[in-house]
């Protein structure tokens, strides 16, 4: 049970990252690998104001500003200097690496015996229990900002933007500021996965966030599946589709390591694993048609 | 109502491929104009339009709208003024949005689009109305993706979009070219309609010189970037529709 239990927990820590990536890749279109280093980032934030005794009030603040510029980084790289997406959010990452090893000014800080967001407030005695309430209740805040951000006029135009530039700059808005902004939304929400992960982890690490680009985009294409699938127009569905899938992903990184697989393997698998469903619906066309 | 003076494109400049694409061209639009370009593939008509939109910045010379320099204003800050129908359908609405969602963000197409929720009921009833005027059963599918019409049903809806905020100029650019002849002629009926019922001042790029002959109330023939002939509305009624063709034979 606790097995399943640390699971959903860690699922739920990096539904904040698949959020993030749903709103660059899924309606941006743009293939944003400055997660790695602002999941990172997130963290590092984290550890670093965590153990210099900071009140949460001015962590989450940080942690979502640090984020939000990273991705602005990104974002004015690719649309004001012209530079390819994915190579702008490569650049972006790799600085992101001496600037978080310079943040925290050696390659980890363990956040034992100090308070975070899970010795805050207590709604279980069970420690694991409490964690997944908290993270349960601050994803669902995170879900509901995004989901209503998406219904406004500005989150039409900002769906827009993704789908077709031509019509979305013939009805009046800067493409190019909206993608930064859209970048900026992105990378918060994936330091707060960064923020979320390392209290739950109990530290911070500089290499943690190698790699996680691959679980949110994992995450969001389990969701894209079901979305395509099922015809689903709705914002809040595909949003709750979205967390489903990163805790779905999470599950098969559990199972997988729970029938004996060497952790070694563990990025392999976690590769085929969306190389598997991305292709399946392709090939499965293909036979059909 | 639009001023272009003198205004020059050449792309490529330089270089071996240089294109001089617009060479020279001063009109005077007057308000309610409704302005018919016709020209050869290649003749300027096209790129002269995206520079009174504002996507294509000029070489040289300079565009008024309502008796303001617009030369250096980027197409996202004209649209006040402006609204467009392009060639292609896909690029005047967006697919993945529904209906519903499309015509929200032309609904505030002159306005910044905030952090409210601009969709309710009074606002879907008046979608729907205005949907309804097409004919077309569209008002009860206003919740569907608009990837999920036809070509001519959505560059109709284009249109319908282009007046839903205030609009003073229409920019058309070979509207029906991807439709077939009856969605064709649905969509430039719908045009007239909106030119005259909400007093556009409208520009017109076709190949078919059959709607060159039946709309506007002023002809241009464009050729090698600049303007050959120039029929206001007496000349252009006194033309008969073999003159017309005569003009390409």
């Amino acid at each position: 049970m606790d097995f399943y239990l640390t699971t959903l927990i860690q699922g739920l820590c990096l539904s904040a990252i698949a959020l993030g990536i749903y709103i660059s890749m899924k309606i941006f279109n743009i293939p944003d690998i400055t997660t790695d280093g602002s999941y990172t980032l997130g963290a590092v934030v984290t550890a670093v104001l965590l153990t210099h005794h900071q009140p949460v009030y001015i962590i989450l603040p940080a942690v979502i500003a640090g984020g939000a510029i990273a991705g602005a980084i990104t974002g004015f790289i690719h649309t004001k200097l012209k530079i390819n997406a994915l190579l702008a959010g490569i650049l972006v990452m790799t600085a992101l690496y001496s600037v978080n090893l310079g943040l925290m000014g050696r390659s980890n800080i363990p956040l034992i015996n100090v308070s975070s967001l899970f010795t805050l407030i207590n709604v279980s005695a069970n420690q694991n229990y409490n964690m997944f309430w908290i993270l349960l209740g601050f994803i669902a805040v995170i879900t509901f900002l995004v989901g209503y951000m998406l219904k406004t006029d500005f989150g039409i135009a900002m769906r827009a933007t993704g789908n077709s530039e031509s019509m979305i700059r013939a009805l009046g808005v800067n493409t190019d500021r909206m993608k930064i902004i859209g970048l900026a939304i992105a990378n918060a929400l994936t330091a707060l996965g960064g923020y979320l992960f390392s209290q739950v982890q109990g530290f911070t690490d500089i290499s943690m966030g190698i790699g996680i680009v691959i679980i949110g985009l994992g995450s969001v294409i389990i969701a894209e599946a079901i979305i395509n699938w099922r015809q689903i127009t709705s914002v809040w569905l595909s949003l709750a589709l979205v967390i489903a899938g990163a805790i779905i992903f999470q599950l098969v990184v559990a199972v997988t390591l729970d029938i004996g697989v060497d952790p070694i393997y563990l990025k392999a698998v976690t590769a085929v694993f969306v190389l598997l469903i991305v292709s399946l619906p392709r090939i499965s066309l293909k036979s059909s048609g | 109502m639009i001023d272009i003076k003198n205004v020059h494109k050449t792309f490529h400049t330089g270089k071996p491929n240089q294109v001089n694409a617009v060479n020279g061209v001063t009109l005077h639009i007057e308000s309610g104009d409704f302005v018919t370009i016709v020209g050869s593939n290649g003749s300027g008509k096209t790129t002269l339009l995206d520079m009174v939109a504002g996507s294509i910045a000029p070489s040289s010379g300079s565009i008024d709208i309502d008796g303001r320099d617009v030369t250096k204003l980027r197409d996202y800050k004209r649209s006040p003024w402006i609204a467009r129908v392009f060639q292609n359908p896909m690029n005047g609405t967006a697919s993945d949005l529904s209906i519903l969602d499309n015509f929200r963000l032309a609904a505030i197409r002159t306005q910044p689009k905030g952090l409210t929720i601009g969709i309710n009921e009074t606002f879907k009833n008046q979608v729907r109305e205005r949907i309804s005027t097409l004919g077309m059963g569209l008002e009860n599918k206003i919740e569907q993706p608009m990837g999920t019409l036809s070509g001519g049903q959505r560059q109709a809806l284009t249109l319908l979009m282009s007046v839903m905020d205030s609009c003073k100029i229409l920019l058309l650019d070979e509207p029906t070219a991807a439709l077939d002849p009856k969605s064709a002629q649905i969509v430039m009926k719908t045009a007239d309609e909106l030119i005259r019922h909400y007093r556009l001042t409208a520009i017109l790029i076709t190949h078919n010189l059959k709607d060159a002959f039946n709309y506007g109330s002023r002809l241009i023939l464009m050729g090698e970037g600049q303007v050959l002939k120039d029929l206001d509305t007496n000349q252009k009624s006194a033309l008969k529709q073999n003159d017309l063709f005569d003009w390409f034979g």
